[in-house]
């Protein structure tokens, strides 16, 4: 029988709960949040960093929790998809705008274009087409061709600012933004 | 007709799925034990020993499985899922080789563990000594058969099929011009973001079987497994979780883990979970795409294709569960909109040391659609004429459908188009792209040293195949509408789509139907979700289910009412008389009257109580020939499939230096019939052109001459990001009601990728001038034409 694996003590914050457990060396971030901590909407698309599905937000950057160890998170605040949503219930800007704009199909890279989006929109709330486009251009997503992800990013800083101004109506203007802007 | 059928509604999947609330396979099953595989490093070994001395000291191993340790049906080779007069030599693998292996990536072994590190901790451990055997990779050496991937297959064909409809031969030999043209398609692959996946709980007390597995088809899944344990049916249920993309890959059933690990748990009296990760799905799920045709085509003075003669070898890798299906749809729907005047196809297909080769997103129609619109590109090159002029001059018109190619389609049947207007279409998408100022934009650019081309291609994609789906239609007594039907789904939003079908039949508000897809225990008799089905086949058969349960709500309704059911509506839930938006009973109590019963559980048991009592009671509380409760059951099953169609152009320029490619403009129409949700169909296009244009340009399986997938990661396998794929897919719409369902629907699923290969090709041959007749092309690719062609002027 080979060793049991040493047990290291992590402690870091996840959505704003304080969390603690004992894992070994090499547990992958994303593998201790999706089994140790059961919070499942951070997918696994890659292994290798190159899809981008696994984004979380490690004290406000958009990182790869398929790329980082769990130890080397401790004493991190991290926020994943389920800790975008408003304490209310409330779907975050990004959310929202994913859901006007038809921003996702299968729904499996969804969050890491989310936690994404949600830290690009902090570096730059008023992105333009282009910069939106750069803005997910790390993340891959099979099913739409990214057409409405673009729209989705453009849709949710207009929903930023209608939340700070008051005034949102839930038009997915974002998508007719974006279609304006692709006349040739 | 009515207010939600062709609307672009929101998708009721959303607000889970971005919440991070979805429930795909790896999401469930925390304290199941956890399979890992030992796969083999070679494409072509005898297995001499397998030693897992070594592997048992690995902490929290649970058990280590080869191939002898597999009992009874288990044991037996995977079944051949289509079997063809024309599939002579059908091979397929043991859930863990037997023997010898035949790709490098098939399983050896499978090992149990506490956690999927400890188990790949002792997979890493297991010896397993090969002797390598000369592999085969790649059609050429297939063809060639210097080497044979399995013994007692001569020529390494596993089968042959010609069709023909008229004298080809003696056509192209009589026809005034004949070209010989050859093209070929490398490998690509669905390539959802989740693999494969699979859990699987037997409860011992109850001897019954619950699965979950990320797949297209979870009652072909349940059917296998239930045979390979020798259990009853009844006894298996198979349940679809959220499904992180199909595309085909997962439509191919039963993988050697769907059978593997509900045997383990089964064994072990404890759950059991594999998670593909992304190398495996590389090179243990499937491929498709390569194709090598040879092509003769005779035609006259006008570019009219008198005779058409397609000789093609498709590579099917090292075994051929799913049967010829790829191969028969490209000999079938390489005719797109057009109708030669005689046509003879013949294709062998080849086995090669290669992962298998199963249906992808368009499954064969890509390389048909390629082969077809390259050749009538060289047909107009070749008598100087517009590229549309000669597409005209073969269409089939809309005056001659249905339409009957004289063949014998995928699904056994005649390929009788049913309906389509292809001029119409072309006239559409030349004005959509601006065809006839292209040249003017052309000069333009070439005055500024730049080299820009523009090509279009065409296709028919034959959709909602049969046999059958069914659906199931309740009205709970809350006044909720529960929806079943028995395939699956995979980000397609049929939840969605199928709800506006349900509540425009019944009448009734959306938020008030839930559907669910692809799990036994709801709706146990289906097909699965593939050649674009669901909406034309499921969407069908719920809006029969639904009929059903509004004729029964009327007649339950009229009763207590003392109205005639003709005379009665159902309007937001509430059925009334027509036209009076006063009174009427809710449907969920109209539920309540329909059983007998009627204890008054909940308020809506309490109000219909002002309508109990009555009947005649010298007769059943339910007649004979009635059941209680507001349901409907609907099957649909189709003669044949339905024909959509569509055509794309794009204008590309092409780096003088650097040979990238860029697209400038990609255009889209297309006919899928009526529309249920556009948005959605959009959706599906602009997924659908993104994969065509990878598939084009950047995505190839890159074998080694000794069968290693070189690229099987996506640091490699170059699927697009968002800068690869055209920032804006502008799309028209044209319907053509199909005559073949009572929804008027074709489906739309696949149609987005199907011309993409071609349809750049001959863009990219406008801008420099160079025949392109393979595909993907890389910037590599096209130096290498330009340089062939200078060293050959």
């Amino acid at each position: 029988m080979t060793d049991r694996e040493e047990l290291h003590e992590v402690q870091l914050t996840v959505n704003g709960t304080a969390r603690r457990a004992r894992v070994p060396a090499r547990r992958l971030l994303s593998d201790f949040l999706r089994h140790d901590l059961q919070l499942t909407g951070t997918h696994v698309g890659c292994e290798h960093g190159v899809c981008g599905a696994c984004t979380v937000l490690l004290d406000g950057a958009a990182v790869r929790s398929c790329l980082l160890l769990a130890v080397s998170a401790d004493g991190a605040e991290i926020t994943t998809v389920e800790g975008l949503t408003e304490p209310d219930g409330t779907l975050s800007p990004v959310q929202q705008a994913f859901a006007d704009c038809h921003g996702l199909q299968c729904g499996f890279c969804t969050p890491g274009f989310l936690t994404t989006i949600t830290a690009g929109l902090r570096a730059n709330p008023e992105p333009e087409l282009e910069q939106a486009r750069e803005m997910i251009g790390g993340n891959l997503c099979r099913c739409t061709g990214y057409h409405n992800i673009v729209a989705s990013v453009l849709r949710a800083a207009e929903i930023q600012r209608e939340r700070e101004a008051g005034t949102e109506d839930g038009r997915a203007a974002g998508d007719r933004r974006e279609q304006e802007a692709s006349q040739p | 007709m009515s207010s939600l059928f062709g609307a672009s509604v929101q998708r009721v999947e959303d607000d889970r799925l971005v919440r991070g609330h979805g429930a795909y396979l790896d999401d469930l099953g925390h304290d199941a034990l956890v399979a890992a595989f030992v796969r083999s490093p070679f494409a072509h070994a005898r297995i001499l020993d397998i030693d897992v001395s070594a592997a048992l000291e690995v902490d929290g191993l649970v058990a280590i499985y080869t191939y002898e340790d597999l009992p009874g049906r288990i044991a037996d080779p995977l079944p051949l899922l289509i079997p063809h007069p024309s599939l002579t030599h059908g091979r397929t693998p043991y859930p863990l080789a037997k023997d010898e292996v035949n790709h490098v990536g098939e399983a050896v072994a499978m090992v149990i563990a506490r956690d999927r590190y400890l188990a790949e901790d002792a997979a890493d451990r297991i010896d397993v000594s090969y002797e390598p055997l000369p592999p085969v990779v790649g059609l050429d050496a297939a063809r060639a058969a210097e080497h044979l991937v399995h013994a007692d297959v001569p020529g390494n064909r596993a089968g042959n099929e010609v069709q023909e409809h008229g004298d080809a031969a003696a056509a192209v030999a009589a026809a005034p011009h004949v070209l010989e043209l050859d093209f070929e398609i490398e490998r690509s692959a669905s390539t959802p973001l989740e693999g494969r996946g699979v859990l699987a709980s037997w409860d011992p007390q109850a001897g019954r079987m619950l699965i979950w597995t990320s797949t297209q088809t979870s009652t072909g899944v349940r059917a296998a497994v239930a045979a390979k344990l020798g259990l009853a049916l009844a006894d298996v249920d198979v349940i679809t979780p959220d499904v992180g993309g199909g595309f085909g890959v997962k439509i191919m059933h039963p993988w050697p883990e769907e059978v593997l690990v509900p045997w383990a748990a089964q064994l072990l009296g404890q759950p059991v979970k594999f998670t593909e990760d992304r190398r495996e799905h590389f090179i243990a799920s499937a491929h498709e795409r390569a194709q090598q045709h040879h092509v003769r085509v005779g035609f006259d003075d006008e570019g009219r294709i008198l005779g058409l003669d397609v000789r093609f070898w498709h590579d099917n890798g090292a075994y051929i569960p799913y049967g010829l299906i790829v191969p028969i749809v490209t000999s079938t729907q390489l005719l797109g909109p057009y109708k030669p005047g005689a046509y003879r196809v013949e294709f062998d297909s080849l086995y090669t040391n290669t992962v298998i080769v199963t249906p992808y997103r368009g499954a064969g129609r890509p390389q048909g659609a390629f082969v077809m619109e390259r050749t009538m590109d060289a047909i107009a090159a070749e008598l100087g004429l517009d590229r549309t002029v000669v597409r005209e001059r073969n269409f089939i018109q809309p005056g001659e459908m249905p339409y009957d190619q004289g063949l014998i389609f995928q699904d056994g049947r005649p390929l009788i188009y049913d309906s389509g207007d292809y001029p119409a279409l072309l006239a559409q998408l030349k004005d959509l792209i601006g065809w006839d100022k292209f040249a003017d934009f052309a000069e333009e650019a070439r005055s500024q040293g730049r080299r820009v081309g523009i090509g279009l291609a065409c296709y028919v994609e034959g959709t909602g195949v049969g046999p059958y789906e069914g659906g199931h239609v309740v009205v709970e007594t809350s006044g909720k509408v529960k929806v079943a039907t028995g395939l699956t789904t995979q980000g397609q939003g049929h939840h969605t789509v199928l709800a506006q079908v349900v509540a425009d039949e019944l009448g009734v508000r959306l938020e008030d139907v839930e559907v669910v897809t692809g799990d036994t225990r709801r709706f146990g008799y289906a097909v699965g979700t593939f050649a674009s089905r669901t909406a034309v086949m499921s969407g069908s058969a719920v809006a029969l289910a639904a009929r059903k349960a509004r004729a029964k709500a009327l007649r339950v309704a009229a009763e207590a009412m003392e109205a005639s059911a003709d005379d009665l509506e159902i309007v937001d839930g509430v059925v009334r008389v027509k036209g009076d938006p006063a009174g009427g009973i809710a449907l969920g109590t109209v539920a309540v009257l329909s059983n007998p019963l009627r204890y008054a559980f909940d308020d809506a048991a309490q109000a219909a109580t002002q309508f109990a009592g009555g009947g005649d009671l010298n007769k059943p509380p339910i007649a004979e020939d009635d059941e209680p409760g507001i349901e409907g059951r609907g099957y649909f099953s189709p003669v044949r499939s339905t024909f959509a169609a569509g055509m794309h152009a794009a204008i590309v320029e092409t780096d003088p230096d650097t040979a990238e490619v860029t697209i400038l403009r990609y255009c889209v129409v297309h006919d899928c019939g009526r529309l249920i949700n556009p948005r959605i169909v959009e959706g599906q296009i602009h997924g659908g052109v993104a994969q065509g244009v990878g598939g084009a340009l950047y995505e190839r399986m890159a074998y080694d001459d000794e069968g290693q997938l070189v690229n099987a990661s996506f640091m490699d396998f170059l699927m697009p990001y968002v800068s690869e794929v055209p920032p804006h897919i502008e799309i028209g719409h044209l319907e053509t009601p199909s005559p073949l369902n009572p929804l008027g629907i074709k489906g739309a699923g696949e149609a987005g990728v199907i011309p993409g290969a071609a349809v750049l090709a001959a863009a990219i041959e406008d801008a420099e001038g160079i025949p392109i007749t393979s595909m993907p092309l890389s910037p590599s690719d096209l130096f290498a034409l330009r340089r062939t062609r200078e060293t050959e002027s």
